[in-house]
């Protein structure tokens, strides 16, 4: 029989309190982790998974303890075994792949000499021997220039490459066990593909063994063997992927499959709701951006000529990878960031551009719900006052009105009258942000602009959150505008899809219009990013086109041509460089900014021209 | 960046060129009744204000005074004839020897204790350093001067109380006779830096790049010497920087309380004898001091910065 | 001390607080009881004081510690203990009026600068920097130099040179807390700057700007002892600590306490304020510490 690699059993983990206070966190696990094997631990945050992969490290955050059980590597104990034996494994035959490189990584030493510093401290190689071997990592993680990548400092490479570089730095001393702790989280998804297939590639090539920290289910079907689903420091259930990913036992493991959001390839139907008298919203040739604005212009731009409109009661989602302008975008329109020009008419009437000329019954009309409850939500004042300024301030409403509306609204997002006395810090993410929610709709709005409102929160809660949205939608009928960077989670909830890159419309139309061919190439892009709960999506989308040229690069903004140029698999050189795109009218109310013409357009094998004929 | 910062330096020293101008000749109202005090005449009033130009619109005076400033003219005193450049020179020699003695002896013994508490934190070494210097941080000059001077003087008869180094002294005998005033200055100084430096390291240490420090398994003298000070120097040259530019008011009540013929304490003179142009000459030369170590203090931190050093 | 360790207490550690959990350590408590004493001193210390402040009471001068005079008779025979009691009163009230004029004057023109316009906030700030790039004690020269020393003189000028570090605080938290999420959903709605900055603002800088106060207070009494004992601060035949070290300074040479005495009083008072505010302060820095090996 082959001996595992890494032996958990019965491992218990205390949280030690100030007054000696403890709390299990970590509630008698067991797992074996066989040679060459990728175990993946999932689940949300206080699932006690990172702690547990730390462990493996025979290490503990301050303020944590073991508490019981071992962790054997290849025999060694390292809960027991001196300080000296476990910081000998630590960097060497064990090594550590952090959720943030951008922290991780010393900003005051080069690159190289933190990537080659654990495989020559353990005199696992010489310097020289180390140098040469990290380049070849460089090479396959195919980071670019990898002769001389090693002598910049942290800040000179982007994101991405940071990432890449993290796992140089692991895999420099040959570790015989990898811990990756959410490594691709942080990352846009185009981003995550490249770092996925470096990684995926390497574990297999040099057969490590591996543990795979994270939430999200369908990454971890790319890269695991085998899945442990956690919650609340338990295993809820383990088994090899395929057969936690097509049968899964537990209903918790159900639960998190069911968060993910599969992009539906069949045609539906989204409600507009049936409230009638509501207003509209549109919203035509506007520019915005940072800096002084001159003729119209602003000194940074970042949105240029953007034209939708927003059918009463209807949902239209704006996406696009970071950087985009979506939030600009909403921002501008709720007048937080005036725009330099454009219009943005409500029910016909121009709105100001700055809000502080717009009218008490205009900012009532556009609420804004911001990304990051915590900074939204003033931690000094109570559920009941955030919720009550609104309907004290736009409908005067006296006390005791506004105590029992308040309640309304509370039991309207799901939430405990209990609360109302509450401050912000004493609820949990998801409450915040359903609090949050709750202050703008106490404004009775018409429009509604939800900034990335899911995407700081774990998958289930956040799921929880879209589909409190959707039944508000039909019960209310305001109007949402729903910024994302996720095109999942906005595929099963708009009626309206609008994709900006850099800062243009590329495409816009119905939702099952966007989503189905032709797209844009950068739609394309986007859907084919999205990981899908299938073990051979990673290798499939490697493969395709779209995403071959694409990935792992950043959006910047340029000043002649398509933005979308130098990602783009089907760019004409000499036109699309040269000249700004068209906007070609798909019919439907569909139409994409592109040079391609229809017939062109990715994904047609089904010629427009059928469409409208 | 660099040359920004320069400039807002020398725009700075502007302003305070101002500032100094204003308090001494603007504030008192009439400069030369102030000057004169009781044994003012209508005769010696007007004739102090045709020599200082009191005749003339201020700003007018001002930049007249900033052009002599330029030209190293800082005018002449009120009680002598003397010019003011004279009665400074000596002074400022003084002065900067205190200065440097004590710079010399503070800031190495400061890093270190700094450095070793934060690598300690939490323990008894720890705890003993972080209070003692939150002790020394918080007592008057003058406390600390005095219970020196009792001991060491008074007590022990090892040390002069007086501190008048003279050309004629051989060297021991003017570190004997500087003994008192640079250990003064140097504890308060001294605690100050251990604080800082401590908390500097301390923030360094939490980073995360430290805890990946020790799960590659990093030894603990290499993660504190590399992988935290490259970090924290930065934020300790600052605290050195700061901390000569503090010197400049310690040093007021150490040469005042060791009677020390320094530059501070021909300012507390020229204060209590109401002499407007030495308390100006002495005001402009302080304030450029300390502001251009603050000066140096950004222009280290920002050279040891690689994100500033090596930008994209 | 030094002014330029401004302990700036930021937005979210100020704020988490937790009530439960925060203990004093017993220097914590040591510097609550000392700080008591002195307080109690300033407002009972001349009921007590076995002398008059101005009672020439012995022929000798420099008494030593005694059973008559505890703490034995300055350079005119006055009684040491009795002065250093009515002192407390003095450099108290003086270094607190100074203190409360300073937090006035800066938070006000902090939040203000936070709130304005960008040129507005450039300009005042820049004023503060110069203003704050001379030594404090040097400005307290040049204003002295100037206008000459009275009580009225002395508590504004430490209050306004010390309004320059409160200022650069209270803008900065101020700031801090002005681009959060929470201040734009209150313009958003419509809100007035009144509301945003009594409701949305200063409940959340309350706390780190008044456990500041402590430490500018420090730096406020020895600031002003430290202007009395240059003869420049507080004039006979009133007395501070300060000014009694200077009076008393000639009697080190016979180890009289009485140069010694008022010198304790300032250093307990200030280590006491030093010790209460370090244990609101302190930072858990270096958590990581046990684990390098």
């Amino acid at each position: 029989m082959i001996k595992p690699v890494l032996k958990v059993e019965d491992l218990h983990i205390v949280v030690k309190g100030l007054n000696g206070t403890e709390k299990l966190i970590v509630k008698g696990i067991n797992f074996e982790v066989q040679p060459g094997q990728v175990v993946a631990l999932i689940g949300e945050s206080g699932s006690g998974k990172t702690s547990i992969a730390l462990a493996a490290l025979g290490y503990c955050r301050p303020g944590l303890e073991f508490a019981g059980g071992k962790i054997e590597f290849k025999g060694v104990d390292l809960i027991s075994t001196s300080r000296l034996e476990r910081r000998a494994l630590r960097g060497h035959k064990i090594a550590y792949l952090a959720q943030s490189a951008a922290a991780t990584f010393n900003p005051s030493i080069r690159i190289g000499d933190q990537v080659t510093e654990s495989a020559v401290l353990h005199n696992v190689l010489s310097q020289k021997e180390a140098d040469n071997k990290a380049v070849l990592l460089y090479h396959d993680l195919e980071l670019p220039k990898a002769e001389t990548i090693g002598q910049r400092y942290p800040h000179q490479v982007s994101g991405g490459q940071l990432q890449r570089l993290m796992a140089a730095m692991a895999l420099c001393s040959g570790p015989e066990l990898m811990l990756l702790d959410e490594p691709t989280t942080a990352l846009d998804v185009t981003t995550q593909i490249e770092v996925l297939k470096s990684f995926k590639s390497l574990i297999r090539e040099k057969g490590t063994s591996a543990i795979y920290v994270t939430h999200d289910l369908a990454v971890v079907a790319q890269i695991a063997d085998h899945i442990i689903v956690l919650c609340d420091g338990e295993i809820m259930e383990s088994g090899p992927t395929d057969q936690i990913i097509h049968h899964p036992a537990h209903a918790y493991t159900r639960k998190l499959m069911a968060a993910v959001n599969p992009i539906p390839t069949d045609k539906r139907e989204i409600k507009i709701s049936d409230k009638q008298g509501r207003l509209t919203l549109e919203v035509e040739a506007l520019y915005a951006g940072y800096g002084q604005i001159q003729n119209g212009r602003p000194e940074i731009p970042v949105l240029q000529d953007i034209t939708f409109s927003l059918p009463s009661g209807s949902t239209t989602a704006i996406i696009g990878e970071s950087g985009c302008g979506k939030s600009t975008l909403g921002l501008s329109i709720a007048g937080i960031l005036p725009r330099a020009s454009g219009n943005v008419r409500l029910d016909g009437k121009n709105l100001p551009a700055r809000l502080e000329v717009r009218s008490r019954e205009n900012l009532k009309h556009i609420q804004f719900v911001f990304q990051m409850a915590d900074t939204a939500l003033n931690p000094r004042q109570r559920v009941s006052d955030i919720i009550g300024r609104p309907l004290r301030f736009y409908k005067k409403m006296n006390r005791i009105d506004v105590r029992n509306r308040v309640l309304e609204i509370l039991e309207m997002v799901d939430l405990s009258p209990e609360l109302v006395t509450r401050y912000p810090k004493e609820l949990s993410g998801g409450q915040k942000q359903r609090v949050n929610l709750a202050r703008a709709l106490a404004a009775d709005p018409e429009i509604l602009i939800c900034d990335e409102v899911t995407s700081a929160l774990d998958t289930i809660v956040g799921a929880n959150i879209i589909s409190l949205l959707s039944r508000l939608r039909s019960k209310l009928g305001v109007s949402f505008i729903f910024i994302s960077h996720d095109i999942s989670t906005v595929a099963t909830f708009a009626n309206q899809i609008i994709v900006l890159y850099a800062g243009i419309i590329v495409e816009q139309g119905p939702a099952d219009l966007v989503l189905s061919p032709p797209y844009h190439p950068y739609t394309k892009l986007l859907l084919a990013s999205v990981p899908e709960l299938r073990t051979d999506w990673l290798d499939d989308t490697v493969q395709l086109q779209e995403t071959k040229a694409a990935i792992a690069r950043q959006v910047e903004i340029n000043e002649t041509g398509c933005p979308f140029y130098t990602r783009c698999p089907f760019a004409i050189s000499g036109t699309c460089n040269e000249s700004l795109p068209p906007v070609r009218d798909l019919g439907a109310q569909h139409s994409v900014t592109c040079h391609l013409d229809g017939l062109a357009l990715p994904g047609n094998n089904d010629p427009y021209q059928q469409r409208v004929g | 960046m660099l040359l920004k910062r320069v400039g807002v330096g020398l725009l700075t020293l502007f302003v305070v060129s101002i500032l100094v101008f204003i308090g001494t000749e603007i504030l008192p109202g009439d400069v030369a009744e102030v000057m004169l005090g009781q044994t003012a005449t209508p005769e010696s009033l007007a004739a102090l204000r045709t020599q200082l130009n009191l005749d003339q619109p201020a700003w007018l005076r001002y930049f007249g005074w900033l052009a002599d400033l330029a030209n190293g003219d800082l005018g002449s005193s009120m009680t002598g004839s003397t010019t003011i450049e004279t009665l400074i020179k000596d002074r400022f020699a003084n002065t900067m020897l205190l200065a440097g003695v004590v710079s010399i002896v503070a800031i190495p013994i400061s890093l270190m204790i700094g450095i070793t508490a934060a690598m300690y934190a939490g323990s008894a070494i720890d705890r003993t350093v972080t209070t003692g210097s939150l002790c020394a941080v918080s007592v008057p000059e003058f406390f600390t001067a005095t219970i020196l001077v009792m001991v060491f003087s008074i007590q022990l008869k090892l040390l002069p109380s007086i501190a008048r180094p003279t050309p004629y002294m051989s060297f021991f005998e003017i570190l004997r006779t500087l003994t008192l005033p640079v250990l003064t200055l140097s504890f308060a100084i001294a605690a100050q830096m251990i604080r800082m430096t401590r908390a500097a390291v301390l923030n360094v240490l939490d980073a995360a790049y430290i805890e990946m420090g020790i799960l590659k398994g990093v030894p603990r003298k290499q993660i504190i010497l590399k992988h935290a000070l490259l970090n924290a120097i930065s934020p300790i040259v600052n605290v050195i920087a700061l901390n000569l530019a503090y010197l400049v008011s310690g040093v007021v009540i150490v040469e005042t309380v060791f009677a020390y013929p320094g530059l501070a304490k021909l300012m507390v003179e020229g204060v209590q004898t109401r002499d407007m142009p030495l308390v100006q000459a002495c005001a402009i030369i302080f304030g450029s001091i300390y502001v251009v170590l603050m000066m140096l203090a950004d222009l280290a931190s920002f050279l040891s910065n690689p994100r500033l050093r090596h930008p994209k | 001390m030094n002014d330029s360790e401004n302990p700036i207490i930021t937005f979210n550690e100020g704020s988490g607080i937790d009530k439960k959990r925060f203990r004093f350590s017993w220097t914590g408590w040591l510097g609550i009881i000392i700080v008591t004493f002195w307080v109690i001193m300033a407002f009972a210390g001349p009921y007590i004081a076995p002398f008059h402040e101005a009672e020439w009471i012995s022929d000798n001068t420099f008494d030593p510690i005694g059973t008559t005079y505890l703490l034995g008779t300055d350079y005119l025979g006055r009684d040491v203990l009795s002065r250093v009691l009515w002192g407390a009163r003095i450099t108290m009230g003086l270094a607190f009026a100074a203190t409360v004029i300073a937090y006035l004057v800066g938070v006000t023109l902090g939040i203000a600068a936070a709130v304005s316009a960008d040129w507005v906030d450039t300009l005042l700030s820049r004023l503060n920097d110069a203003f704050l790039s001379l030594p404090t004690i040097l400005l307290g020269l040049i204003v002295i130099a100037a206008l000459g020393s009275s009580l009225t003189i002395l508590v504004f000028t430490a209050g306004l040179i010390y309004a320059s570090s409160v200022f650069r605080i209270a803008r900065a938290l101020a700031k801090d807390v002005f681009v959060q999420d929470f201040v734009e959903v209150a313009r958003a709605r419509g809100e007035t700057i009144w509301w945003i900055i009594f409701r949305e603002v200063l409940p959340n800088i309350i706390m780190p700007i008044s456990s500041d106060f402590g430490i500018r207070l420090v730096f406020v009494i020895l600031f002003i002892a430290g202007l009395s004992f240059l003869g420049l601060g507080v004039q006979p035949p009133m007395s501070d600590w300060g000014s009694m070290v200077r009076e008393n300074l000639q009697g080190i040479a016979y180890s009289s306490p009485a140069p010694l005495a008022p010198a304790f009083a300032t250093a307990s008072l200030t280590i006491a304020i030093n010790f209460i505010v370090d244990d609101f302060t302190s930072k858990s820095g270096g958590a990581l510490i046990k684990e390098i090996v």
